[in-house]
């Protein structure tokens, strides 16, 4: 397993009376592209925060790169992109990545080769000469994103970095943060734009009212698939092994007739006519597929249909954060 | 990257912007024009019929008033410069988040203080230097008058510019830009009624009405500062007689250079305290 980048233990924010952050303990392990989602309001931007050094935790412990947080040392091998990139916006693009380069201890040929690579790389050497107060949201964002990998940092936070994009930036951004990947470079993504954390996230966090709730990691079987099955000549003993291969049996009901789940013990359906009873069940991934449907052919039921679906990280997403979540 | 690296990469970054900034250059053509005028109003009086008639001690006295009088308008342009142009630099970056990116960087924020101080702290002196130049060279070319005591009224002019520079950055540490200034400009407003205060109180010989400026000049010491300046600039006999307007009753003592020397320090290690310890 990779070593660990970022480590955090029950790190805590409050301002005032009110609590930001409440309990942050999570771990990301070098190289990978880890998203960190929640709802408006739920302390992510604080926690980012308080990983950058940017605001100081109340309570709890946490390092970035083996060092405590806000290590002034360890903040040369970071990147970042604030959610709502500003700068002084009389620089030209070129004036300002000079000015973080100098800010990040950079100078020389070095620096300015860095420069035209990472202005060509975000599409920008058209307008590197122009004041930034002339720059799109779009283009601000990318020049933004160029500063982030300035230094050709060992981590990388980006705070909403597609949002004032367009399909073609965003595009660009998903391919810079597969590459970023490829490099061995971690990247620690917030972003509301589910899609694009499904894209690009090896493993995502959520977070809830300023806790750690759920982890999951994405990818092929990641998450698990949901295995719906017409089924013909089940019993209840047979629906009952068949929850056993997986988890979350529901009996949707008779195919053709009304959808309505139920325990299985009940097994409404067994040995329905017609079409087949319809049944959904959780399984953690695709290799179970084969198993369960030669186990079924051995008990004699009849598989007449059998589709796997991966569940979606905005079903995900609805799931963990419950009916009590309210829009943010 | 060393701590004096990172102040002076953000003392150049700082002095970029002021060099971008409207208001600075708002300043100079202000003051640039304030010099003409001083220029064209000492012709003025040195081509009157009855400044002409004047003994030459007399006109040397007329002269070196109206000389003190111009530098009195650069310490006024001086403070209006140092209060304004730091006013926002650290709370108007919060605000907009651009301190975000910059705080993210190897830097100390005692760097992104000390750093901002410096610039803005040569700013101020530099137009400082500027105008009094401007000022005094008008009065050697016009009228061939020179004033005693320069190099001591300039320096103390430019420790009460660097002291309010500091009173403006440590505010915008934990103030909003429009608290910030505010308070510095009430700040100054105080020091300076304080004076007059303490002067009435001498001329009237009320005690207790000197020890009022005192205690205001102890708050801010900046007006003390102009006072000991230009009691330094001004001829022996004027000071004497105290024949001018800008001559002192009450003079501060030279302790209150140390404690306005003391002050800037406290005040700018505070803005460092300040700014180390505020969510960005």
């Amino acid at each position: 397993m990779a070593e660990a980048v970022i480590e955090t233990t029950g790190l805590r924010k409050r301002f005032g009376a009110k609590t930001a952050v409440e309990d942050l303990s999570l771990v990301v392990r070098r190289g990978e592209v880890f998203g960190f989602l929640g709802p408006n309001g739920a302390g992510k931007t604080t926690s980012l925060k308080m990983l950058l050094g940017l605001i100081a935790p109340t309570a709890g412990r946490g390092a970035v790169l083996g060092r405590p947080l806000g290590d002034v040392a360890a903040r040369a091998r970071l990147g970042f992109l604030p959610e709502h990139f500003r700068f002084h916006e009389w620089l030209t693009g070129r004036e300002l990545l000079a000015v973080h380069g100098a800010l990040l201890g950079l100078g020389g040929r070095a620096l300015d080769r860095r420069i035209e690579a990472l202005l060509a790389r975000v599409d920008l050497v058209d307008a590197a000469a122009r004041p930034l107060k002339g720059y799109s949201k779009g283009m601000l964002q990318r020049i933004g994103l160029a500063q982030a990998l300035l230094a050709e940092p060992e981590v990388v936070f980006l705070d909403e970095p597609t949002s004032g994009l367009d399909p073609l930036g965003r595009l660009l951004v998903r391919d810079l943060i597969r590459e970023l990947r490829a490099g061995g470079t971690t990247v620690f993504l917030n972003s509301h734009l589910l899609g694009e954390v499904e894209a690009t996230c090896d493993r995502v966090v959520f977070v809830k009212q300023g806790r750690t709730v759920h982890e999951m990691r994405l990818g092929d079987d990641a998450g698990g698939l949901d295995v719906e099955l017409r089924l013909g000549g089940a019993d209840a003993a047979t629906l009952e092994g068949l929850g056993r291969h997986g988890e979350r049996l529901e009996i949707l009901g008779a195919a053709g007739g009304e959808p309505g789940a139920a325990a299985a013990g009940d097994a409404p359906g067994a040995g329905a006519p017609g079409n087949g009873l319809r049944v959904r069940l959780r399984v953690d991934g695709e290799a179970r597929l084969p198993d369960i449907a030669a186990w079924l052919v051995g008990r004699g039921a009849r598989l007449y249909e059998m589709r796997a679906a991966r569940k979606s990280l905005e079903a995900w997403f609805l799931e963990v954060m419950g009916a009590d979540q309210r829009p943010g | 990257m060393s701590p004096l690296r990172g102040v002076f990469v953000v003392a150049r970054l700082t002095l970029h912007e002021a060099a971008r900034k409207r208001v600075l250059l708002a300043a100079l053509l202000g003051g640039a024009a304030f010099v003409v005028l001083f220029g064209f109003g000492f012709r003025a009086i040195l081509g009157d019929e009855e400044t002409r008639g004047m003994r030459a001690m007399e006109r040397r006295l007329l002269l070196s008033m109206i000389t003190v009088a111009g530098l009195y308008a650069v310490n006024l342009l001086t403070v209006m410069t140092a209060v304004l142009l730091p006013v926002d630099t650290l709370s108007g970056e919060i605000s907009s988040g651009v301190m975000q990116t910059v705080a993210s960087k190897p830097l100390r924020r005692s760097a992104i203080v000390l750093g901002k101080w410096l610039a803005h702290a040569g700013v101020a002196v530099g137009y400082l230097l500027l105008l009094a130049g401007g000022v005094l060279g008008a009065a050697w070319l016009l009228g061939r008058n020179a004033l005693p005591g320069v190099g001591a009224g300039l320096a103390l002019m430019a420790l009460e510019a660097v002291l309010l520079v500091s009173v403006s950055i440590a505010g915008g540490a934990r103030l909003g830009t429009l608290t910030n200034g505010i308070l510095a400009f009430a700040l100054y407003g105080l020091a300076f009624v304080g004076g007059w205060i303490e002067q009435i109180g001498a001329f009237a010989g009320n005690e207790a009405a000197v020890r009022v400026g005192v205690v205001a000049s102890l708050i801010m010491p900046c007006d003390a500062m102009w006072r000991l300046a230009a009691h330094h600039m001004q001829p022996a006999l004027v000071r004497e007689l105290q024949m001018s307007p800008f001559a002192s009753a009450s003079l501060p003592s030279p302790a209150m250079v140390g404690w306005a020397a003391g002050y800037a320090l406290v005040a700018l290690a505070c803005g460092v305290r300040g700014f180390s310890r505020r969510a960005l």
